[in-house]
């Protein structure tokens, strides 16, 4: 099940702190937790609600820990504030989202892909990382990416997953420990003679509490000491940091994949476990002599511009279906002069495959 | 010519530190607070007892919300957090469970702890989290310019209840004990020695310690409600506060009239198993389990 093998990918990856409250579809990540980071050292508690979670595993952070939380929907909204102050103080943790049917409490235990837009731009004016399963083996292995991302970038990290990853069963290997890359944070040097916060750096080491750092971190506007400043030029240099820290670095974050787009006419952009109906309609289509193919969105955010662009401007239209009523089609329709279709089902069930080859036979006889 | 005496006519002593710019960063002063505003006192007497503490320096975490006294916080020499209204609770908790070693105190004001994290706020008691409150209790949202919040009391005028307010406050004594804290008390920003060394028991004691401090606010609260100048509410403090550690806290409830009795006192001073210790003793159970 993708939400156990969340589980077991964090305490590979060193995350020995989870604080969560129960909602479907992700509760099976909750559960496990609570009996399996115990056993490896760690802990994993119950928070009043997702608001308190989401503070928990920055406090968590700052203590030294790799911290998660894992939600959905309704519970992610509750997160934003907090995930924002995440990215303000620097704190790497993970926040996974198992995407159920909205809005609002919507159908608790069905799909959906709801959140994609609020995973970028619910919690304020900041760059996110996010990564996008859509097997339970990439639950998987990028559970395990998403906390080496945030050690490196010292920035929370989401993985936006759905109910249909979350709770299928399927094949998983597990590689031998030896085998994982883990990454760690930098950790600052309480002797340090320097400013704590170095904005003209991507990467800044953490000042983690109890060692004598003796450092400010706050939610406000910051200086280089680490003190609330209301200046524009102080606003406009941590700014810059922390989008910059991001941005300069987004080309080693993007994944994707690709599949038969060499000769392609017309392109399916799709995420998560859409992308396997997508990718049975490509088949099916390319079986009926209609030149498909797809390109998997394996990162939304940051959102690989230069791809989808190169991919979609040597296509007559592109394709983008989605358990929603529309979200990252506005980013691929913004990245392309290409005719771009949205294809939205989103009443808690997956799309079919014919839904998405109905698409392609209309656009691809225009 | 020689320099006068200290305690001569025309004496004037000119400093460049204070005794204890090691315990706050001195660059940031002056600080945001307006005369009359009792938080630096209770700045103080958290700074006093940690002097007192035996706990290293840097073992010492103070977090903060967000409002006046979320700016408590940033002005200490330690290692500090600004975090979001009414988060602080939490914010902590996560820090205190991941590193039980530390002796983190949250320092925040009533909106910020009782309002908009109220509900944090009861149920670190509940599960008798170790990390230590200090609510600085102004009636008011001070630094958003006076508004009422679960503290003003009944009848009192604030710019959202400019013809009194319809709403009976939080009597926090009785509500915080009866969640299952370890230390209980209230002061006053009179009561300077009682509270620092009430914070520093709070040092000591394993599990969630709670302390109520009632505060001067001149300009947004005190102007409306028979105390126009901090030394009127200070002076209300010296008439009307009554020491009870034994109070029934069903009656400890704050008018803030000048005419009513204001209870203070350490009320709770219990020991239980602190929240860290019971996840220990489950870690332990879980790793047998594994065996």
């Amino acid at each position: 099940m993708g939400n156990l093998a969340c589980v077991e990918a964090a305490l590979m990856a060193g995350c020995r702190f989870y604080a969560g409250y129960p909602i479907t579809p992700s509760s099976e990540i909750f559960e496990r937790s609570c009996s399996r980071f115990p056993q490896a050292g760690g802990q994993a508690i119950e928070m009043e609600d997702e608001i308190a979670s989401m503070a928990a595993l920055i406090g968590a952070s700052y203590a030294g820990a790799k911290a998660m939380t894992a939600t959905s929907g309704p519970g992610f909204s509750l997160m934003l504030e907090n995930i924002s102050l995440a990215y303000i103080m620097e704190a790497p943790c993970v926040v996974v989202n198992v995407q159920r049917s909205g809005p609002c409490t919507g159908i608790p235990t069905l799909v959906g892909q709801g959140d994609m837009l609020q995973a970028k731009w619910g919690s304020g004016d900041i760059e996110a990382i996010a990564y996008c399963p859509s097997s339970v083996q990439e639950f998987f292995d990028l559970t395990i990416q998403a906390f080496n991302t945030a050690e490196k970038f010292r920035t929370p990290v989401i993985v936006l997953a759905d109910q249909v990853t979350g709770m299928m069963w399927e094949k998983l290997s597990i590689p031998p420990e030896e085998e994982i890359e883990i990454v760690n944070r930098q950790l600052m040097d309480p002797l340090r003679k320097e400013a704590p916060f170095d904005f003209s750096k991507d990467f800044i080491p953490m000042p983690i509490v109890g060692g004598g750092c003796r450092v400010n971190t706050d939610g406000l506007t910051h200086d280089v000491r680490g003190y609330p400043s209301t200046d524009h030029s102080v606003s406009q240099m941590m700014n810059s940091h922390l989008t910059g820290k991001i941005r300069n670095h987004a080309r080693e974050i993007w994944k994707w994949e690709e599949y038969l787009t060499d000769d392609a006419e017309v392109l399916v952009v799709a995420y998560g476990s859409t992308a396997r109906s997508a990718l049975a309609a490509v088949k099916e289509a390319r079986s009926r002599g209609i030149r498909a193919a797809l390109l998997r969105l394996i990162t939304p955010w940051p959102f690989p511009d230069e791809v989808v662009r190169k991919l979609c401007d040597r296509v007559d239209a592109a394709v983008v279906p989605e358990v929603n009523f529309g979200q990252m089609v506005h980013m691929v329709r913004a990245n392309t002069s290409c005719s771009v279709v949205g294809v939205n089902w989103a009443p808690g069930t997956p799309i079919a495959p014919q839904t998405i080859l109905d698409a392609l036979e209309v656009v691809s006889s225009r | 010519m020689t320099q006068p005496a200290f305690d001569e006519p025309g004496a004037e002593v000119t400093t460049t530190s204070h005794a204890r710019d090691g315990m706050i960063r001195p660059e940031r002063f002056p600080n945001i607070w307006c005369p009359g505003c009792g938080i630096g006192i209770v700045l103080a007497a958290y700074i006093g007892a940690m002097e007192k503490s035996n706990i290293p320096s840097q073992k010492h975490v103070c977090i903060s919300g967000i409002g006046c006294t979320g700016r408590a916080a940033g002005y200490l020499n330690l290692d500090t957090f600004h975090t979001t209204h009414g988060r602080a609770i939490p914010f902590a908790t996560g820090m205190a469970v991941a590193n039980p070693e530390l002796e983190i105190t949250v320092i925040a004001g009533d909106g910020d702890l009782s309002t908009i994290g109220g509900n944090h706020l009861i149920h670190a008691a509940r599960r008798n989290v170790d990390i230590n409150v200090i609510m600085v209790n102004n009636f008011n949202y001070g630094m958003t310019g006076g508004q009422h919040g679960a503290t003003t009391p009944l009848g009192a005028k604030t710019h959202t209840s400019p013809y009194g307010n319809a709403e009976a406050p939080f009597n926090l004594p009785y509500l915080i004990a009866a969640a299952g804290a370890s230390f209980v008390s209230r002061w006053t920003a009179l009561h300077i020695r009682q509270m620092s060394a009430a914070v520093k028991r709070m040092m000591e004691i394993e599990g969630f310690t709670f302390m109520e401090v009632i505060s001067p606010c001149p300009p947004t609260f005190g102007e409306y409600n028979a105390y126009p100048e901090a030394l009127d509410m200070m002076q209300y403090f010296r008439s009307k506060a009554v020491v009870d550690h034994n109070a029934d806290l069903r009656t400890v409830s704050v008018s803030a009239r000048p005419e009513d009795d204001l209870v203070v006192g350490n009320f709770v001073d219990s020991r239980r198993e602190s929240y860290q210790e019971l996840l220990d003793s489950l870690r332990r159970r879980a790793l047998e389990r594994r065996k």
